[in-house]
């Protein structure tokens, strides 16, 4: 596979969804963690 | 019971390139992001998301805006995860259909092994988020949901029967129950009767659109009803549902659980079904084929996507303006 192919820019398009979709997930874990802490607390 | 046996015997002799198990086992193209997105059949999510938030609306009770947003994820991912299976599952019918052979896995973008396990894994972690995340009930039937639509609707019903979709069905209706169940924890009478009217919008609705596509579905040896009990009885069938469907949208005001706003909207809305309905069982001829386009039939479709929109919606409105507590 050499850069710039379709094959190479499809891969690089489903990695960085990849790792947008752990970013988020990340990031949601975090907030419901402290949603969660929140509520426990009042 | 002899139109069953008759189709069994007309499916047993089709040309076997109509359906070819060996279809698209072999990468063609690699797949793109959007490739996956198809996968979890957007569109079909989109309604099932919208029927979740009014559950979670009309729900009694307040539910934080942070957990709700999983909620609706988690019925968004199970919905697409069961998606994923069924295109796995039917992936040979599919490349048979005009309306599906431009799906990921016909067009051999996507190997079905690579379907099964996106969906079998997003099914997982969608059932898991929402019992850690929400609560063990809503988890419940959203597991209860997607393992009915796979197991039930997609491997038992679709390709035995005519009753495929009456009682596959209750796949689709169960997400505005999951919503209430994500902010009550339980089930009650409003949520079991928003269930049973998506329940009962289902078979009009898909028998309208198999009228048209009714070729499509013989060939593939799907027994939808106009290929096996013939377009007469389908007709008088839409016509049968609609008349149930009708009152049936009307209940919650009766019932006290909607305000008059709903209460006139379900009244016209279902007034129009039943005259679209009505439209279907005139459109035929002495052996109950379309006397023209099948106008009719692709109205009532259209019309009842927009009918079990605009009800829902009306169910949400009252709640959030007040006009309901």
């Amino acid at each position: 596979m050499k850069p710039g192919s379709e094959e190479y820019r499809r891969r690089a398009g489903r990695n960085v969804a990849l790792a947008l979709t752990l970013a988020g997930l990340v990031v949601l874990f975090f907030v419901v963690t402290i949603v969660k802490l929140k509520s426990g607390m009042s | 019971m002899s139109d069953l046996v008759a189709f069994d015997e007309r499916v047993a002799n089709l040309d076997a390139a109509a359906v070819d198990d060996t279809a698209a086992v072999v990468r063609r193209t690699a797949p793109t992001v959007s490739d996956y997105v198809a996968l979890l059949k957007p569109r079909v999510m989109s309604l099932v998301v919208f029927t979740g938030v009014v559950g979670m609306a009309v729900a009694p009770g307040n539910l934080h805006p942070v957990l709700a947003f999983v909620a609706l994820l988690c019925i968004a991912i199970g919905a697409g995860a069961s998606g994923a299976i069924n295109m796995w599952y039917d992936a040979d019918i599919d490349a048979a259909m005009a309306r599906t052979k431009g799906r990921p896995i016909p067009q051999g973008r996507i190997l079905p092994g690579e379907a099964l396990g996106f969906g079998v894994w997003l099914a997982l972690a969608s059932v898991a988020m929402m019992g850690l995340v929400v609560n063990v009930a809503a988890a419940g039937l959203l597991a209860l949901t997607i393992g009915f639509y796979i197991f039930v609707y997609t491997m038992w019903l679709k390709r035995r029967t005519p009753q495929n979709i009456v009682i596959g069905g209750a796949a689709g209706a169960f997400p505005p129950m999951i919503g209430w169940a994500a902010v009550t924890g339980d089930v009650s009478l409003y949520s079991v009767l928003m269930f049973a009217i998506i329940f009962m919008w289902t078979p009009p609705h898909f028998w309208a659109l198999a009228l048209f596509r009714c070729g499509d579905y013989a060939r593939v040896g799907v027994p939808m009803l106009p290929v096996v009990a013939g377009p007469r009885e389908t007709r008088r069938q839409i016509v049968i549902y609609s008349v149930l469907l009708a009152p049936l949208v009307v209940s919650p005001w009766a019932l006290g659980y909607a305000g008059a706003l709903y209460g006139i909207g379900s009244v016209v809305l279902g007034a129009i079904f039943l005259g679209l309905a009505w439209r279907v069982w005139r459109d035929q001829d002495e052996t109950g084929a379309t006397r023209g386009t099948d106008r009719p039939a692709k109205q009532l479709f259209a019309y009842s996507i927009l009918y079990l929109f605009l009800v829902f919606a009306l169910m949400a409105v009252e709640h959030w303006v007040g006009l309901v507590k």
